[in-house]
């Protein structure tokens, strides 16, 4: 599971420094309270934990770390992730703008339908997207055995690049889509009719006035895309293909070179942060181009004609791949397997694994954003800024390298921690608090200073002015954010797995487990359960959008 | 307040001073990285008085209200509510325990409390505390709509329930942060004279920021004017109306007429002939005197020509171009008597008219 879900790039908005003057000449400007400040900077100094120790890990290999980087493995390596992430963000471009256009500009036969049936995938964590994909065309999968009558003995291999190819296309692309869909909808229809009034045509039209307004919005969609292919552990190894987390994975469970896993780790760092620095630098233009009101109702549609039927097949083809897929596999394992009810008993201990451990997390994570963002909203400044920024980081830490920071942190330094549910939860804390403090400070937001002001007027100490208004408003940020992150734990995979305590299986875990040792019926009912706890979150996010 | 009438009936004069001053603030400074939005802030507020801080928006007046609330630290001054100091150099009383009551722009009602629970919030573990709430409530009128929450106000009601808040555990002084900004135009003439009405009943000492004078001028007892963080003037409204300090003061406070003038003793020669002046002055000034000052007559030989004409209902307002260029406003209550654009007018002015040091070079008519 990435770290960039869609609630790490939505719900956990960087914070803005636009009202900061603002802010500062209306008054807060009063100091925070010491427990305060040290409360919010143990929290960041927390957060900055895995990256720091990785980089002294590594420093410590002195000019191994060269050599490291001049092994044949990690070339291939590096340019395996590279590949796939262009492979996979070129194709999700070309089937999220082809869906967006179809299904919100032309007169495609069901495009409502279309539109929403389309971006269901999106709720697919990869892992069960590849489990979906290799139950169904691998070796003694769906397909094979239904062909197996027929004679047919062997398929080609879905595992390598183009399995991982094809699944992180069919569960990305909904991301292009979406933000394209958004571009669209946000153009006012009145410059297309103006570029029309001058004389252009509709093709023209599209080439000259759609598409340059609609090249921040795809951007966006791609880069997103890109940073979810990089950081993505569950497809990448699930099907076999030697990119950097499959390969930092490999290291360390092999314990073959835990030198060479620290290099890897912090060099997908530096890619994933570079992919995050071009993101945040576009979302800005992407914002000011998406100015438009909501006037879509004059808009006029494209007739598609003859074309439509070609059109809606497309449609089709791609949702029965990335929807039909999973849901017919998962359908035919679930029945398939022979001891039945017994399925869902050993489900039903791991799911309350999985609830645990996400539980403990989403208060942990609740309790660790509280004071970064009360600090960061109400005593806005350099420091406050700082910490806050630190809250954000687990946003562009793929997990498997905070997994691995983690490890080599315990193993050195805290033995008696290692291994037990205490790490896997700082490991969570860490990946998914800015889904925490995203919330939690759009919560605050809400709330007017002025009303913890007015209950200082009414002989309120602050922090008796926190507990009696404060946090009782912030209630459903609180909620939010809580909900957010327990759903997100629940579909964590490379960290789990890592560190969870021997023994200790979680539906991610049982599902990636059973993938890999073709057990398929095995994952099919954490599967389907999975699949609705990740619909829920998803749900969650957009409702948490749309009240922004 | 009991203390205040003791002192009222018997004590020597500087002590009764100090007694009777609810408010005093003593030089305050703030600034906001280069921006100071108080410099030397001098204040005095009478127990029991109704004070307008009045000035333009971004001039500093919520920063010296916030100062009085404890919202803010003075960068140098001093604070003193009741005769206690509460901010100075070496001391910060916490907003909590300045015994004030605030009510802001916004209201800042506690969403998640019905209004006998806002009401209620500052009665914390007080004696009588039903009671008080009750009364109040009666205060403000608001007892029949006790147990709604505040979304189901009016903007009105909401008002009320912030004052109500205030005013229930008996602050020795309220302070209101544009407390009708948020009302349209309709409602506000209403809640300014209920909010008068209440305030008056409590016997409550009171500060209020605004930035329409006509306000500051209907409810005030007395107004100070500040402008970039200066306090310009202060004094009762029809004192600050007629004998404005300043220029700036008297554009602030309604329309002006501006024009040089010879300045001899208590007479002052100019434009429009010689004048009486308000107080004694010498030499090149600058006279200064309201539209409805201005008379005119119908006269075709006359030195000035109405140029223009607005009409509001209640009074109209001509401007008048003089031979010499000079633009002059008149505003005058009832019915217009032939004055229409392009006729010709002799002007008068019979009431006596401000002085200020002749400082501009020009001077000309300003709105």
């Amino acid at each position: 599971m990435p770290t960039n879900s869609p609630g790490g790039l939505t719900a956990a908005t960087p914070p803005s420094t636009v009202s900061r003057r603002a802010q500062h000449a209306r008054g807060a400007t009063k100091r925070p309270s010491l427990s305060l400040r040290t409360a919010a900077g143990v929290v960041a100094a927390l957060m900055l934990l895995p990256l720091i120790y990785l980089i002294i890990r590594t420093v410590e290999l002195g000019p191994q770390i060269l050599e490291i980087l001049a092994r044949p493995r990690t070339i291939a390596v590096f340019f395996n992730s590279l590949g796939l992430t262009v492979a996979v963000t070129a194709s999700s471009v070309l089937i999220g703008v082809s869906l967006a256009w179809l299904t919100v500009r032309t007169d495609l036969p069901g495009r409502h339908f279309w539109g929403t049936i389309t971006c269901l995938p999106l709720v697919l964590p990869s892992y069960v997207g590849a489990f979906a994909l290799i139950a169904a065309l691998g070796p003694n999968g769906m397909l094979q055995r239904l062909l197996a009558p027929l004679g047919v003995e062997r398929l080609p291999s879905i595992y390598g690049f183009p399995g991982a190819w094809l699944a992180l296309t069919l569960f990305t692309y909904p991301y292009v889509q979406l933000s394209v869909r958004a571009g669209l909808r946000g153009l006012d229809p009145s410059i297309e009719d103006a570029a029309r009034s001058l004389g252009r045509t509709s093709s023209q039209v599209f080439r000259e006035i759609v598409l340059p307004h609609l090249r921040p919005a795809i951007a966006a969609g791609a880069l997103l895309v890109a940073l979810y292919t990089l950081s993505d552990f569950g497809a990448v190894s699930l099907l076999r293909f030697n990119a950097f987390t499959r390969a930092i994975y490999v290291q360390y469970t092999g314990a073959l070179d835990r030198g060479a896993a620290a290099v890897l780790a912090l060099l997908l760092v530096v890619l994933t942060f570079l992919i995050l620095l071009i993101e945040y630098r576009l979302r800005g233009r992407a914002r000011y181009y998406r100015s438009g009101t909501g006037t879509s109702r004059t808009r006029t549609r494209t007739r598609l004609g003859p074309w439509r039927y070609p059109a809606a097949a497309f449609c089709a083809l791609i949702s029965l791949l990335a929807l039909g897929v999973p849901v017919l596999v998962t359908g035919y394992w679930l029945l398939q397997h022979e001891a039945g009810g017994q399925q869902w008993v050993g489900s039903l201990t791991i799911m309350l694994n999985s609830v645990t451990a996400s539980g403990l997390a989403s208060a942990a994570c609740v309790l660790a954003a509280l004071p970064i963002v009360i600090h960061a909203v109400r005593h806005p400044g350099p420091i406050s800024r700082l910490m806050e920024r630190c809250a954000y980081i687990g946003h562009a830490l793929p997990g498997i390298v905070v997994a691995l920071a983690l490890v080599f942190f315990g193993a050195r330094y805290a033995p008696y921690l290692y291994q037990t549910l205490f790490m896997l939860i700082l490991a969570y804390v860490i990946l998914f608090l800015p889904l925490a403090v995203g919330s939690i400070r759009a919560s605050l937001l809400q709330i007017s200073p002025r009303i913890e002001e007015a209950a200082r007027t009414l002989g309120y100490t602050p922090r008796r002015a926190l507990y009696s208004v404060t946090l009782p408003l912030l209630r459903p940020g609180l909620f939010t954010g809580m909900a957010l992150v327990f759903l997100t734990c629940m579909k964590e995979l490379p960290a789990t797995l890592i560190l969870g305590p021997t023994g200790f299986h979680t539906l991610a875990t049982r599902i990636w487990g059973a993938t890999e040792e073709a057990f398929f019926a095995r994952a099919a009912a954490p599967a389907l359960i999975l699949v609705l706890i990740s619909a829920i979150s998803i749900w969650i996010i957009l409702e948490h959008e749309e009240k922004e | 307040m009991k203390q205040a009438t003791q002192a009222n009936s018997g004590r020597t004069m500087t002590e009764e001073l100090k007694q009777t001053h609810a408010i005093r603030c003593r030089a305050l400074c703030k600034a906001f990285g280069d921006v100071e939005a108080a410099s030397g802030v001098t204040l005095d507020v009478a127990a029991g008085r109704f004070l307008a801080l009045l000035g333009p928006s971004g001039c500093g007046k919520t920063t010296v209200l916030r100062m009085i609330a404890g919202f803010e630290t003075p960068d140098r001054g001093e604070v003193e509510i009741g005769g206690r100091r509460v901010g100075g150099p070496d001391v910060f009383v916490p907003p909590e325990q300045r015994r004030i009551g605030m009510v802001f722009q916004e209201y800042a009602l506690f969403p998640h409390l019905t209004v006998e629970q806002n009401t209620a919030f500052g009665l914390n573990g007080r004696a009588h505390r039903s009671e008080r709430i009750h009364d109040v409530l009666v205060l403000v009128g608001l007892e029949g709509v006790k147990d709604r929450m505040p979304h189901e106000l009016s903007g009105g009601q909401q008002q009320r329930v912030a004052l109500a808040r205030a005013l229930a555990p008996r602050p020795e002084v309220i302070l209101l942060d544009e407390p009708f900004s948020n009302l349209d135009a309709g409602l506000r003439d209403r809640v300014r004279q209920d909010v008068r009405r209440i305030l008056r009943k409590a016997g409550v000492t009171a500060v209020f920021v605004t930035h329409d004078q006509e306000e500051a001028l209907s409810l005030a007892d007395e107004i100070a004017v500040m402008i970039d963080g200066h306090i310009m003037q202060a004094d009762r409204p029809e004192r600050l109306y007629r004998r404005p300090a300043t220029h700036r003061v008297a554009t602030f406070l309604g329309d002006a007429n501006f024009l040089p003038g010879q300045a001899s003793n208590d007479r002052v020669e100019c434009e429009v002939g010689t004048l009486p002046l308000m107080e004694d002055a010498e030499g090149e000034v600058e006279i200064m005197f309201r539209p409805e000052d201005l008379l005119l007559t119908l006269d075709e030989n006359g030195p000035g020509e109405i140029i223009e004409r607005t009409y509001f209902g209640h009074d109209q307002m001509l401007s008048i171009r003089m031979n010499t260029g000079t633009i002059l406003k008149s505003r005058l209550v009832g019915c217009c008597r032939g004055l229409h654009e392009g006729e010709r007018v002799r002007v008068r002015v019979d009431t006596p008219v401000m002085a200020y040091p002749y400082a501009y070079g020009c001077p000309v008519a300003q709105a």
